[in-house]
């Protein structure tokens, strides 16, 4: 990559003359470098301004990340300053996107404190996010060492523990979130949770913005749906949950709002993103120490990971959030009405549910990845799907998932109750038939159909949303490979 | 009312050409297929009673559906389940488990509500037939 430029680090004294230098010359750019086992490697998009070279914007990078700042200072020298700088070792053009660049840079293990989100990210998407002579930049992916991988907590429950508390085990979990999302009253809203219990959902929920508003305050729909999600287990001796959002304005608040659902006897509580990397980690390690599942929405990702060219990757958020404690967290349908290319969902997915990642190009995964058995985070698909796409949803989705179908249960025409039980009669048709080694991708609509026979709730629901679908082109598609798109 | 634990309660119940599928499914996989029952379908009752330990060695669903049928003629009355154990790494757990056998009438369970402080409830569940003592709830 550009072989004429050649940068060439400065050494010795004349390294530390004072005044500026280029970063590919001040030790930031090192091609023959070699990352060791326990750096933690990013892989940035870096779009630089015209006329800034690819090599010394890689460099930059590195170095704003790390150690640099914009001019030479000897006091470097009072440190093991070529251990702390961070390394660009490797540069390639994107494919098919002219000015666009793929940036290696590997970072000392020591640059970062054990155990913190909050460490990691004001270095990697600190400052240099902003620094001028990019036009754009995007963490794409990141390698986490085993080594830094095990100073952290990982999801509190788990997938395997979350199945055995809640007796749960061969199909995907069912839930849907309450709507209208903001103004129904506590007593209304419980209303929601136990109908959609009883008919056969496992989960409700809460959405992103419920949290204590003047139409309706916390405690009040705490109440309400804890005997909602009583009365249902009662009439179906199966375990139930709804998450609880216990987001709120200080940590104290949330931690009041948490302990208030462990003593009502919800299995599961709920936060959002916006609360931030170190509310996020505290409240992992409160639901590990309170045998509590912890739901996380993903409010505002979108925000600064839909666009190739600037942000972060959702798969990188995913890994951060694997590493913080999450239980659960929402990664997309693939099929409905939010953005989700599958190649790239199912990247998503296996950073989620595996043991290890292997680099797969196809699904925007640039790196082997160990997770020195962390436990594995639950995906949630929601958002614009419903009984009719059950065969889509197992085949792209898997097994262990969380399906929520808030309009396709709340909205059926025969009730809520009906909406639950015509999915979950759905979906178990469908894993019965998958299980038997039938070709229920193809054959989905006719496996519904004969289920649909001895369920009425199913028929009405597969008339009512027959013809739905979301079918747009992705904006967050892998590099690498043709990208396919969910026609039906 | 009907206990809906479960992968296939919402399902008619399976015959024993059903039950053959889905547990060589499990077999298929790799998972030992076990049989268990208990006349307690209390959600959080964990323990259901060992019909045999679980097939780690069986090749054949057969054998599976052959111990269903033995311990319905011996537990007619009760519930059964089968069950997949998974033994490989970072799971170790169950992987599969449905209901063969239910007793003909399911009371279903009382909700107990302990008013405490405040509005606070704590909620209790209780299975009506486990009123009386084990072996004597169900016909």
């Amino acid at each position: 990559m550009n072989a004429d430029a050649k940068p060439v680090t400065v050494t010795g004294a004349k390294r530390y003359s004072a005044g500026v230098m280029k970063y590919a010359q001040m030790g930031y750019w090192e091609p023959d470098y070699e990352p060791k086992e326990t750096d933690i490697i990013a892989l940035f998009r870096i779009t630089p301004q015209d006329g800034v070279d690819a090599v010394e914007a890689a460099a930059a990078v590195a170095g704003e990340s790390s150690t640099a700042t914009w001019t030479v200072v000897w006091t470097d020298r009072l440190t093991a300053c070529e251990k702390y700088r961070a390394k660009a070792y490797r540069v390639d053009p994107v494919p098919n996107s002219p000015g666009e660049f793929f940036a290696y840079i590997a970072y000392d293990l020591d640059l970062f404190e054990p155990g913190s989100i909050a460490n990691l990210t004001a270095s990697i998407i600190g400052n240099v996010f902003g620094f001028k002579p990019l036009k754009a930049l995007r963490l794409e992916d990141m390698r986490l060492p085993v080594a830094y991988v095990k100073t952290f907590q990982g999801p509190a429950t788990g997938i395997v523990v979350e199945r055995e508390r809640l007796n749960c085990y061969g199909r995907p979990l069912l839930g849907a979130t309450v709507k209208p999302k903001l103004g129904l009253s506590g007593r209304n809203y419980g209303r929601v949770v136990y109908e959609a219990l009883k008919g056969g959902l496992d989960f409700t929920k809460d959405d992103e913005n419920i949290n204590s508003q003047p139409f309706m305050h916390w405690r009040d729909r705490f109440l309400y749906c804890m005997e909602a999600v009583s009365r249902a287990s009662a009439a179906t001796g199966e375990v139930k949950g709804t998450y609880l959002n216990v987001t709120a304005g200080t940590m104290e608040a949330m931690y009041e709002r948490a302990e208030f659902a462990k003593d009502l006897g919800s299995v599961i509580v709920m936060i959002d993103l916006v609360i931030g990397y170190t509310a996020i980690q505290s409240m992992a390690k409160w639901a590990r120490d309170n045998d509590m599942i912890l739901h996380l929405h993903r409010a505002g990702h979108s925000t600064y990971t839909r666009q190739r060219s600037h942000g972060v990757s959702f798969r990188v958020i995913a890994k951060w959030m694997r590493l913080a404690g999450v239980d659960h967290l929402h990664a997309g349908t693939v099929v409905g009405k939010l953005e989700g290319d599958p190649a790239t969902t199912k990247g998503f997915y296996d950073i989620f549910r595996e043991e290890r990642n292997p680099m797969a190009l196809e699904n925007g995964i640039f790196f082997d990845q160990e997770w020195a058995s962390l436990n594995k985070m639950l995906p949630v698909a929601s958002g614009g799907i419903h009984a009719g796409q059950m065969h889509q949803l197992v085949h792209y989705l898997g097994e262990d998932v969380v399906l929520q179908f808030g309009g396709g249960t709340i909205g059926h025409p025969q009730g809520i109750e009906a909406g639950a039980t015509a999915n979950r009669v759905a979906l178990e048709a469908m894993i019965y038939a998958r299980n038997a080694g039938r070709d229920y991708m193809n054959e989905g609509p006719d496996i519904l159909k004969d289920a649909a026979r001895t369920c009425t709730p199913l028929k009405q629901a597969l008339e009512t949303w027959k013809d739905v679908t979301f079918d747009y082109t992705s904006t967050d598609a892998p590099d690498f490979a043709p990208t396919p798109q969910v026609s039906q | 009312m009907r206990v809906t634990q479960g992968t296939f309660s919402f399902l008619p119940d399976f015959t024993d050409e059903q039950i053959h599928t889905q547990a060589q499914y499990a077999i298929d996989n790799g998972w030992a297929v076990s049989v268990e029952y208990t006349d307690d379908p209390h959600p959080r009752n964990t323990y259901w009673e060992m019909w045999g330990h679980p097939m780690f060695d069986n090749p054949d669903a057969a054998a599976a559906v052959f111990e269903v049928n033995e311990c319905r003629k011996a537990h007619h009355s009760k519930y059964i389940r089968v069950i997949a154990f998974d033994p490989s790494p970072g799971w170790e757990s169950i992987r599969m488990s449905f209901i063969v056998n239910r007793p003909k009438d399911e009371p279903g369970f009382r909700l107990i509500r302990e008013e405490k402080e405040g509005r606070s409830i704590r909620y209790t569940i209780q299975s009506y037939a486990s009123d009386r003592p084990e072996g004597q709830r169900y016909g």
